[in-house]
């Protein structure tokens, strides 16, 4: 009865989807149940900032420093879509109640993949969370990509957790235990078995981050998914999944790193060098964005590969730097709204400095940020992450980095040139994106004045690892 | 010494005046003439600003001056600003010219005043925190981060083939730069700082010189640039707009020499003499084959952009015997050229302006019609081709000075490209300038307007005095010289 404390801010947020879920049935107001929505997530924020750190249920559960920090900034990303939701869900065709309902569920999984310190609180989480993305996905019913999506999503979704609970069974044949810090004490260096649940484990994970070679439901659930949703897979999953990640690897198998390390190392490598070469072909916003999220999460792998303190310290950053350059992205990518149709061709954006400059002169400065060009918030992030690499001497790692961070230049630039250098289209409506300028502006001066102050960032993840290492 | 500091203030100035202008939001001429105006006051006010550096600046002392320490990101790496005699003439440099930058676009920019005007600004804040910065990290993101408004000058406002420049001119030097951050971040963990002046006097291993340097050496060469990585310059100036090809000519590409001074040479002295003649021979090359190709020409902001590739090799030339004399030439010739090439370029622009075309062939006995022009083009022709009695002479003299004391052979192949800096240079100022006028549409050209002579006039009074007097010059930069060039003997000793 006791451990019920530590998950409260979980419970909380079930009462309050089952409630809605129900009223929703009978009260019509959309808008009324996201911001409820919106408001328990803003209360789970607070409970999880009052919550005790311990570990429940048998140690299945652990709340500490790490899950805290990553619960923030899961919920951060959920708010952030919802108030994506509001300001486009009559236009595209996504009216219903149940969106905030799910999200709030998929949050919940989310919570669970960060505390999680077993295979099966780590497995439940995750299902909860990939089955709502996958309805969420196919939100759109009347519309062929967005179904396309969903399904695509599911099954290809189904099948990694397949894998995924195959590696968790091979563990637990080999290890006899499901808790990762029992793992870790029983653990058996020369175990053949355990290292193939590892890599089963792994790819399952890794289809969850979307890391090469496990990316390619990306770009078509990106674009086929409603933009609301898109930004949220962009924002929260990838969070949660990268701090699972993080605690599957780091308490259960730290003393054998070196068998899992050159995994790590070999998908962030093929992430960053595979998105930077597929992005430049792209034509469509949201596949360009897939395809830029994939090359991220190459970066972010980095700091995992590391297998240091600096390494998730330096993840951290990039997470945090990369879920604000995200939700600017995502408001700004709603705001191509024009005759009550939305725009998500890079062509579209044609010359729109001359209709909307200071709009403009914000994305294509997010633009440069997400290619690491200074001053800027993005290469904060590679820098710490390059910071980490060399200090645990994986140079290659540093320098195709760097190379891959020349050659992604290219296609941000390419969507500045576009928004600057080609000729001018049809203006843009203004009205509707009220709401998005609570997203648009504050991320974007964030970004840019990130120089100025860097060091709440810093401190923050410094705060979180301290309960990893 | 001041309490007050200058140096962020100099560096913020800019980003004040992009607030206020981000506050003006009408579109119309009214309103864009005000930006203009508001954006040259600004700017104009950094210059006097700059210039009471000058007056408070202690010549005696060859140490950092007007130091600015914060703690920043984290220990080790420090908001550390500072100027010495190497690096206080190019900060006024880049406050005088951006003002004179503004003046001369105020006819030509068109559309887009705005954005225009604040991407200047925001340029003039990257270069002067490159040239006060003392530390890497710090240095980094001010020399990276003038691409973003110099890829937005080229790419909004330039010629036809812009776009085709912009992305040359951004990736070319953005794949040279990411070395030095993998060099910086290496140093950083290294040594636990990327204090300038805690580095300057650290030793590096002779195998870590030898790596940094390149590192280092690949940003910088790309950036000054040297042959064979000198392409994107032509490109970039042909197709900016004029102030931006001043500014790219005039600051820019001292970035990188300045760069080379302070740190290749500061930190890595045994890989830069293990170097010295690999640069030796680039830079020979560089400037006989550029002077070569700049005589083939047709395009008059060609033929400049190539002859700055030749003068930035006597740069490196000088720099690179680590003698006092061919430092402090070349810090002159970076002078002087930032000086002249940016007049030259402006003088590619009053008759670009006139005519709407570069091509050397649709001009010739512009004399007559525009005395005032032909005498100030003149007076830059020659301080390029390094006449005596100009600026462009004095650097050159102490570098081929400084060269013939380390190698003779490649003094002589370096003098030959004086020859031909006055074959092309005449040659081009010929077929412009002098010849009869035949040409139709010629007979429209004025002479320089109030506006164009008060661009010129602070330019040409300073190459002459540099030229006939670069006593008080030479001054500021000797005792900061002669401290670098003693710490490389110690440290090479």
């Amino acid at each position: 009865m006791l451990s019920l404390v530590y998950i409260l801010p979980e419970i909380f947020l079930f009462i309050v989807a089952t409630v809605l879920l129900v009223t929703g049935l009978f009260l019509k107001n959309i808008k009324l149940i996201n911001l409820l929505t919106i408001c328990s997530l803003l209360v789970t924020v607070i409970l999880i900032l009052n919550q005790p750190f311990q570990s429940a249920f048998l140690n299945s559960f652990v709340v500490d420093e790490f899950s805290l920090v990553l619960k923030v900034m899961i919920l951060i990303g959920s708010i952030a879509s919802l108030i994506m939701f509001v300001s486009s869900k009559d236009d595209l065709n996504i009216n219903i109640y149940e969106f905030p309902i799910l999200i709030i569920f998929s949050t919940i999984g989310m919570m669970v993949m960060v505390s999680a310190n077993d295979l099966l609180a780590m497995f439940i989480g995750l299902e909860l969370q990939s089955l709502s993305l996958y309805v969420l996905a196919a939100l759109n019913r009347n519309s062929l990509l967005s179904s396309e999506a969903g399904i695509k999503y599911f099954i290809l979704g189904a099948l990694s957790s397949g894998l995924l609970l195959f590696g968790i069974s091979y563990i637990y044949g080999f290890s006899g235990n499901t808790n990762f810090n029992l793992i870790a004490v029983n653990i058996n260096p020369e175990s053949l078995g355990l290292i193939i649940g590892i890599v089963f484990v792994l790819a399952g994970l890794a289809f969850k981050v979307s890391a090469v070679p496990f990316h390619m439901w990306t770009p078509d659930v990106y674009q086929g998914a409603p933009t609301p949703i898109t930004g949220f897979f962009a924002l929260a999953p990838k969070i949660a999944a990268m701090g699972l990640l993080v605690r599957f690897l780091f308490n259960s198998f730290g003393e054998i790193y070196i068998d899992w390390q050159q995994i790590i190392f070999f998908i962030s490598i093929a992430s960053m060098m595979l998105a930077a070469f597929a992005a430049i072909a792209q034509t469509n916003l949201k596949r360009l964005m897939a395809y830029s999220s994939i090359g991220h999460i190459g970066y972010a792998l980095i700091g995992v590969a590391c297998f240091t303190d600096e390494g998730l310290r330096s993840l951290l950053i990039y997470l945090m730097i990369y879920l604000i350059m995200n939700i600017a992205v995502f408001a700004f990518l709603l705001s191509l709204k024009r005759n009550d149709g939305y725009f998500e061709n890079i062509s579209d954006l044609s010359g729109m400095h001359k209709n909307h400059p200071l709009r403009t002169m914000l994305i294509a400065l997010i633009m440069f940020s997400l290619a690491g060009i200074p001053p800027l918030a993005g290469f904060f992030g590679k820098f710490y992450i390059f910071v980490a690499a060399i200090k645990s001497e994986m140079l290659f790692l540093a320098i195709i980095g760097v190379v891959a961070s020349v050659i992604s230049a290219f296609y941000y630039l390419r969507i500045v040139k576009i928004m600057y250098f080609d000729e001018p289209k049809e203006e843009f409506d203004g009205s509707s994106i009220k709401s998005l300028n609570l997203l648009y502006y504050p991320s974007s001066i964030l970004i840019i004045i990130f120089f100025i102050y860097p060091s709440p960032v810093i401190n923050i993840s410094e705060y979180a690892i301290q309960s990893i290492i | 010494m001041s309490e007050i500091p200058i140096l962020s203030i100099l560096i913020f100035i800019p980003v004040v005046g992009i607030f206020f202008m981000l506050l003006i939001r009408n579109n119309d001429d009214q309103s864009s003439q005000n930006l203009k105006h508001t954006a040259l006051w600004i700017a104009f006010l950094n210059f006097i600003i700059s210039l009471s550096l000058l007056f408070s600046f202690d010549l005696n002392n060859p140490d950092f001056q007007f130091v600015e320490k914060y703690a920043w990101i984290e220990s080790g790496i420090s908001y550390h600003l500072g100027i010495d005699g190497v690096s206080i003439l190019f900060v006024i440099l880049t406050t005088m010219l951006v003002p004179i930058c503004i003046l001369a676009s105020y006819e030509s920019i068109k559309f887009s005043v705005k954005e225009y005007l604040i991407s200047f600004l925001a340029l003039e804040t990257f270069m002067i925190g490159v040239f006060c910065s003392l530390d890497l990290v710090l240095f980094y993101l001010f020399f990276e981060g003038g691409l973003i408004p110099m890829f937005l000058i080229i790419g909004i406002w330039g010629g036809e083939r812009r776009v085709y420049s912009t992305f040359k001119f951004f990736l070319y030097t953005l794949a040279g730069s990411v070395f030095m951050l993998l060099a910086i971040i290496y140093i950083f963990i290294s040594t636990g700082t990327t204090d300038v002046e805690t580095l300057l006097v650290y030793n590096f291993t002779t195998n870590e010189q030898l790596i940094l340097w390149i590192a280092f050496f690949t940003s910088f060469m790309v950036k000054i640039p040297m042959w064979p990585f000198h392409t994107w310059l032509p490109d970039a100036h042909v197709e900016a707009p004029t102030a931006g090809s001043v500014i790219l000519a005039g600051v820019l590409l001292k970035m990188a020499g300045y760069g080379f001074i302070r740190f290749s040479i500061g930190f890595f002295p045994d890989a830069s003499e293990f170097f010295a003649p690999f640069i030796f021979s680039l830079s020979v090359i560089a400037i006989i084959v550029t002077s070569l190709i700049a005589l083939v020409q047709e395009d008059m902001k060609k033929l400049i952009a190539y002859s700055s590739v030749a003068h930035m090799g006597f740069v490196t030339l000088g720099i690179f015997t680590f003698t006092v004399q061919g430092i402090e030439g070349g810090i002159i010739q970076m002078i002087s050229h930032g000086i002249v090439s940016a007049a030259l370029f402006l003088c590619v622009g009053v008759v670009y302006d006139r005519l709407h075309t570069r091509e050397i062939a649709r001009y010739g006995g512009l004399v007559s019609k525009m005395p005032f022009y032909s005498f100030s083009f003149m007076i830059f022709i020659l301080a390029s081709l390094g006449l005596p009695g100009t600026s462009g002479f004095v650097g050159e003299f102490l570098v081929l000075l400084s060269i013939f004391s380390v190698n003779t052979y490649f003094a002589i192949f370096a003098t030959t490209g004086v020859v031909l800096a006055a074959t092309y240079s005449l040659w081009l100022y010929r077929r412009i300038i002098f010849g009869a006028l035949i040409k139709d549409d010629l007979s429209e050209m004025f002479d320089l307007t109030r506006r164009e002579i008060i661009i010129f006039l602070p330019l040409i009074i300073l190459t002459i005095f540099i030229g006939l007097y670069p006593k008080p010059i030479i001054n500021i930069i000797e005792p900061s010289t002669e401290k670098i060039v003693n710490q490389i003997k110690m440290k090479l000793d």
